[in-house]
């Protein structure tokens, strides 16, 4: 047992691997560039199902004495006159969760809960308020300000980093990928109607920084291949790196993956959105350092890396 | 892979010293020593309240106004002779109070009234200045307006003082492990851990809980539609009774020392019995000595409470407020009294309430992703990389004991999202090791020899491992920068284990593949 333990039972991707990736180079480009416009257009339309941590509003979930009373719920909601009520069982017949949009000023949002409360406490005697989470129009705006922000200098920050450590072919291929990746995780969340709220803001940032460290492994792989075999073409030597790489790429996506699939499976309604939104990243980030990063390099770099690299000394430092 | 012994020792006692500072986590917490601390549970996890208060900074603007217009009336009517004016009246959104003295000539004495009125403040580098600025025109038209100065000065100020109010409050109400702490400009951040239902505590916090004495205006028609200057109608806190009250205050609730909920000896209501401090029991005793037989109100936030008729003077400084109240309303306000009024309104702007129940279920979910995460990770590992893989593992367990050890002496709050940034730092370390044993991998199959294709495995990854670490604390440190509440425990988390896992997926696996080197001397290694 422990001798069959002690060595590797299996391997990813066999050695010697040499798929000529940068073949799909264009195609890659063009894929990519078709899922992340109908990303973006996703995004507005039908549009992002924003949470109410950006959009304001109420969200209570309470849990009735006996099998809920939808119908009748809703209608005591709806007496109250507070904008469209959202009613929808939740986990359980006997729960039920209720949304109410932002009311006009920020004081009417708490009277607006205590109200539901009463309401209910009238039409199902005995309900109990499991969570209640209120967020009024200032706040929803400076969240949702925050989280843009947060998103940008992130963006700025990496190609700033990758430019730094790399030459300038590798920082726009970066960054380019993690817009692409990013718009992509996006059409995603509309596609799957996934609340947009600051934890899948946190999704998208973690995916754009492990995306990024992706590329990092990549390209320093490149960089040293460059300084290693002075006559590859260009391609040769992407593909080189790519296939070098492929196997701790792998190997890395699959272990974060693993981590999240339960968090997807257990984490419920709270984490249940961020964790499917990272497991989407994982993916879409993997394949990007092979599909995108690396033909973006290959073609913004075709003369210059090769020229540059050539007529400096060897060992030349890079960057 | 050589290590000098100290160097060694150093390591190994990094480790134990994360295990001691977790340690604790596992222990009761009445049973544990003064240096020990422990993570605490984040309202998500054991259910609670967070409120977010704003204070209400415009309503001050608009009470200094009023003050401002009272002084006017009252300078210009004591004047001799009297000063005759128009169009008297506060802009709360100017920040301003103007009026037109009739005479111009007089426009210079209004002026003067209103810079007597000024309250100095503080301008910074320890100067003084008025906290309006009181400017007169041709015509007579005279202004003052509220500094942008005095206006930061009175805000800041409010959202201190609102801070200390919300605290008392709070402690007198008797929960225990509130953290209440300040937030930006002005709001103000309360944590109620095991609160289920706040809406008593929003009551208590929502009410400015200013209380004031004022004699009764007889000679108002309270029929009118406006009052007689100087003069307010107050709704009675009961019923559809109107009270004409006079706008001077008497004694104000800020003179109090003590209040008190009890009960009348003589019916058993419910009453608040309260004394007054030095300032208050003369103010209140001349008032009532020289207003045998008339009315005079008590006033809570605008609304009239009681208004009895003063039957002797009262020198003792100790009164009585009886309402129709129930225990419960008469030990708020007794609460209320006792902490003081606001300077300001408070609105709450944002709440999250969790029920224990649904706290529990969270911890379940968590323990469990983190459970069959760590399952996942660890066979993926062990499996597909040998010997070298549980190792790896081995430092992957260290690596989240000394990132619970880290998050215990911080103090830090576990969330959710905490929990989740730990099982994805689980996905994560492994990099730094995927990246080492690649690279054995290939040196060996460049055919060098296992001591040093060890070496050059764990001397080259290390600048990548470096590299992509960084990426990863670039995105959390926006993340923290940007975010707010459980997002940022998140953040917290996952940089936490990035950094940690840099020393214990290098430093420590190396130190353990050393120790297995020098002892078996392999002639193959199992990669």
């Amino acid at each position: 047992m422990f001798r069959l333990l002690s060595r590797p039972l299996f391997r990813l991707v066999p050695d010697n691997t040499k798929i000529p990736f940068m073949k799909g180079a264009v195609i890659g480009l063009i894929v990519s560039a078709l899922l992340s416009t109908a990303s973006v257009i996703l995004a507005f339309y039908p549009g992002l199902e924003r949470g109410i941590d950006f959009k304001g509003g109420i969200v209570m979930e309470v849990r009735t004495p006996g099998p809920a009373n939808l119908a009748q719920l809703r209608a005591a909601a709806s007496a109250l006159n507070l904008g469209d009520v959202g009613l929808q069982e939740f986990g359980a017949p006997d729960q039920v969760l209720i949304r109410l949009p932002v009311q006009s000023d920020e004081a009417g949002t708490q009277t607006a809960v205590n109200r539901v409360r009463a309401a209910l406490e009238q039409a199902a005697p005995g309900t109990r308020v499991l969570r209640v989470e209120a967020v009024g129009n200032r706040v929803s705006g400076e969240l949702f300000r925050g989280g843009m922000i947060a998103l940008g200098i992130s963006f700025l920050a990496m190609l700033l980093y990758i430019w730094f450590r790399f030459e300038w072919q590798f920082g726009v291929a970066a960054i380019v990928t993690l817009f692409l990746d990013a718009t992509k995780t996006v059409g995603f969340l509309a596609l799957t109607q996934i609340e947009f709220n600051l934890q899948t803001v946190a999704a998208i940032l973690t995916i754009i920084g492990f995306s990024a460290n992706d590329k990092v492994v990549v390209f320093d792989r490149m960089r040293e291949n460059l300084r290693k075999y002075k006559q590859m073409p260009l391609r040769d030597l992407v593909d080189l790196s790519i296939n070098e790489t492929l196997n701790r790429s792998l190997g890395t996506s699959a272990t974060l993956f693993l981590s999240a699939v339960p968090l997807a499976l257990f984490g419920g309604d709270t984490l249940g959105g961020f964790a499917w939104t990272m497991l989407f990243g994982i993916v879409i980030s993997a394949s990007s350092s092979v599909f995108i990063a690396a033909p973006i390099v290959l073609f913004t770099g075709a003369k210059a890396l090769r020229k540059g690299e050539a007529a400096q000394p060897a060992g030349a430092p890079a960057g | 892979m050589y290590f000098a012994r100290w160097k060694a020792l150093a390591i190994v006692g990094v480790c134990l010293l994360g295990v001691l500072l977790s340690v604790p986590n596992l222990l009761p917490r009445e049973s544990l020593p003064s240096w020990a601390r422990q993570i605490s549970l984040g309202l998500d996890l054991r259910g609670g309240s967070y409120l977010l208060l704003e204070v209400d900074t415009s309503a001050m603007v608009r009470e200094r106004l009023e003050s401002l217009v009272d002084s006017v009336r009252r300078g210009t009517a004591s004047a001799n002779p009297r000063i005759l004016y128009t169009g008297l009246n506060a802009n709360p959104a100017e920040r301003r109070v103007s009026l037109r003295v009739s005479d111009p000539a007089r426009a210079g004495d209004v002026a003067r009234i209103l810079r007597e009125a000024a309250i100095s403040v503080n301008a910074g580098a320890g100067s003084q200045q008025p906290d309006i600025e009181v400017t007169t025109a041709p015509d007579g038209t005279v202004t003052a307006t509220l500094t942008e100065v005095a206006l930061r000065n009175k805000a800041s100020s409010a959202v201190e003082q609102s801070l200390e109010i919300v605290r008392r409050r709070i402690d007198e109400s008797g929960l225990v492990e509130a953290l209440i702490a300040r937030q930006g400009q002005n709001r103000i951040l309360v944590q109620l851990p095991g609160v289920e239902d706040p809406a008593r505590i929003k009551d208590l916090l929502g009410r400015t809980a200013r209380m004031t004495f004022h004699l009764l205006d007889e000679a108002a028609n309270l029929q009118s539609a406006t009052p007689p200057p100087g003069t307010m109608f107050l709704a009675g806190e009961r019923g559809q009774e109107r009270f004409a009250v006079r706008r001077r205050v008497e004694v104000d609730g800020a003179n109090l020392n003590d209040a008190r909920a009890g009960q009348d000896s003589r019916n058993g209501e419910w009453v608040v019995n309260f004394t007054f401090d030095s300032v208050g029991t003369r103010r209140f005793a001349e008032v009532t000595r020289n207003n045998v037989g008339r009315p005079f109100a008590i006033v809570l936030d605008d609304k009239v409470i009681t208004a009895p008729v003063i039957r002797e003077p009262i020198t003792g400084g100790r009164g009585q407020i009886s309402g129709s109240f129930t225990a419960q309303s008469a030990n708020d306000l007794a609460v209320l009294l006792r902490a003081g009024a606001l300077p300001a309104p408070l609105t709450v702007v944002e709440e999250r309430t969790v029920g224990p129940e649904l706290g529990a279920d969270a911890i379940r979910a968590g323990i469990a992703s983190l459970a069959v995460g760590t399952a996942f990770v660890f066979l993926y590992m062990g499996l597909a990389y040998g010997f070298f893989g549980w190792l790896a593992n081995v430092a992957l367990l260290a690596n989240v004991i000394i990132m619970i050890g880290i998050l215990s002496v911080m103090g830090a709050t576990l969330t959710l999202p905490g929990i989740a940034g730990i099982v994805l730092t689980l996905g994560t370390a492994l990099d730094a090791n995927v990246l080492i044993n690649e690279r054995i991998r290939e040196e060996v199959k460049l055919g060098r020899t296992p001591i040093s294709a060890l070496e050059a495995g764990f001397s080259k990854a290390s600048g990548t491992i470096l590299d992509s670490n960084l990426t990863n604390l670039i995105a959390m440190g926006c993340l923290y920068a940007f975010g707010s509440g459980p997002v940022r425990g998140f953040a917290v988390t996952v940089a936490i284990g990035t950094v940690v896992q840099m020393f214990t997926a290098t430093v420590v696996v190396r130190l353990m593949v050393a120790s297995w080197y020098r002892r078996r001397r392999p002639q193959a290694l199992p990669v």
